[in-house]
């Protein structure tokens, strides 16, 4: 069974319809991609996964549970998905530490000894450990990034949704990101990140999506997509993104 | 006024000091409910039903709206009428504590208004509820950001506990008029005397709360966009 499944969703603000009815399979470790101009629907795709976004229309199940009933309990779930948000979005008033172990104390009501050292573990996981005690403020975008991706980790997800996770940074620290997102995928990560980070794209994703419109255009592997796209949309897109931001990590 | 008014009051110090507990007691009462209603309040108003939010708004529209003392004289007149008998001091602590939890509804309203979206959202995705996402994320930084707000309340509080005078608590004020009656001669120095000792009591509070400010401040949270 796939890990996760979203069946024809559907999203409308006002007049505008975000999504028009997405579907997409994910399997256990793999890497997914998604890609397309701005304002195509990529970041409602991953808020409506885990319903910080509610969707009109569709499903979504993560393995047998269906995440978009009424009836199923939204914050366990939310517990088992990993969100790494384009800003970061630590806890303004939470140290580093405190903030990968929020969740571990009061969502998996862990003591606070073993969240203590799961926390610390992720943070070495990071290359942070010894940015416990600094609050966000004091830590640069790729370090919070990095800290966000802690926080997600503790969790133990089942997969990390990454929303445009780099899109915020300084150009020098991108690569500290990646390369950690990067060693996540090799450890078996599963992961859906939406990026214009063609390098990482190409080199670590297992399949690329390609969104335009509230609708997927194509998908497949990164050979295929950056070769011999079969839709010449999808071709034109990528040749201009690449250009864009380059190929780089 | 000659010198020797003021080597006559000091025997009347002590009398002063008992007037002034009560107001310092009036104080505390009606500060810790003003906090705990006002927080209250402005979380309705910030996170609850639509409802419930123009409750909370009528609520801080009418204890903002009516002069203190008349809002004492309700509370002190009206409640023994509506056959609840109350002690002049507790109608006091009610009616000054609600009253100035409408006051610090808006502060805290205003505080948990400016903390980011994305903090809540953050927290909701983490698998955190509501409620707890409210506890652990959004008030912890409201609160904080509050407090500059609340020392003005605070020292604005501490002197309205001398209205309490006026449904006959024995406080400072009453104190004072009661030697004053006896020595008319001390009316100068005795208001004096009060007003040094809330003056005193001011600085005091507002150093306490600087202390508690700093003590609590995260880097960060103050000065962000």
């Amino acid at each position: 069974m796939a890990l996760l499944r979203v069946e024809n969703l559907h999203k409308r603000y006002g007049h505008e319809e975000v999504l028009k009815g997405v579907t997409l399979t994910q399997e256990a470790g793999e890497t997914k991609v998604v890609i397309g101009p701005s304002g195509t629907g990529k970041s409602t795709l991953l808020r409506c996964i885990n319903r910080l976004t509610e969707p009109d229309q569709g499903q979504v199940w993560l393995e047998d549970l269906e995440i978009t009933s009424r009836r199923s309990d939204i914050n366990q779930i939310r517990a088992k998905i990993g969100f790494v948000f384009q800003d970061f979005n630590l806890f303004t008033h939470l140290t580093a530490l405190d903030n990968v172990r929020l969740g571990l104390t009061k969502v998996r009501r862990m003591p606070r000894a073993a969240a203590t050292d799961r926390a610390m573990a992720e943070l070495d996981r990071v290359g942070l450990a010894a940015k416990a005690g600094a609050y966000p403020a004091q830590l640069s975008g790729g370090q919070q990034q990095r800290v966000s991706i802690a926080r997600a980790l503790a969790m133990d997800p089942k997969l990390i949704l990454f929303d445009e996770p780099t899109s915020a940074l300084d150009p020098e620290l991108i690569g500290e990101v990646l390369s950690v997102m990067i060693q996540l995928a090799r450890d078996g990560m599963t992961m859906i990140v939406v990026t214009h980070e063609m390098g990482f794209a190409r080199s670590v994703a297992d399949e690329i999506v390609f969104m335009e419109g509230g609708v997927v255009v194509e998908q497949g592997p990164p050979e295929q997509m950056f070769r011999s796209p079969q839709i010449p949309r999808t071709g034109e897109f990528l040749r201009k993104i690449s250009e864009l931001y380059g190929e780089s990590s | 006024m000659n010198l020797s008014a003021w080597t006559e009051i000091a025997p009347h110090i002590p009398v002063l000091l008992r007037g002034i507990l009560v107001n310092i007691e009036l104080l505390l009462g009606l500060i810790s409910l003003g906090l705990g209603v006002g927080v209250v309040t402005a979380l309705v108003e910030v996170y609850g039903p639509r409802p419930l939010g123009w409750a909370a708004g009528a609520y801080t529209w009418f204890f903002r709206g009516v002069p203190e003392i008349v809002l004492l004289f309700l509370f002190y007149f009206g409640l023994s009428q509506f056959g609840v008998p109350v002690s002049a001091f507790f109608a006091a602590v009610l009616a000054l504590g609600l009253r100035s939890s409408a006051y610090q509804a808006q502060i805290f309203r205003g505080a948990l208004q400016s903390i980011p979206h994305g903090q809540m959202m953050a927290a909701r995705a983490l698998g955190l509820g509501r409620v707890k996402a409210i506890a652990y994320v959004i008030l912890p930084q409201a609160l904080r950001l509050s407090l500059a707000g609340w020392s003005n309340e605070f020292s604005s509080v501490l002197k309205d506990t001398t209205l309490a005078w006026g449904i006959g608590v024995v406080e400072v004020m009453r104190q004072a008029s009661y030697i004053r009656a006896r020595n008319f001669t001390l009316t100068l120095p005795i208001y004096i005397t009060v007003a040094l000792m809330f003056l005193v009591l001011t600085y005091v509070g507002n150093v306490a709360i600087g202390l508690a400010e700093r003590r609590l401040r995260v880097p960060g949270l103050e000065g962000r966009r």
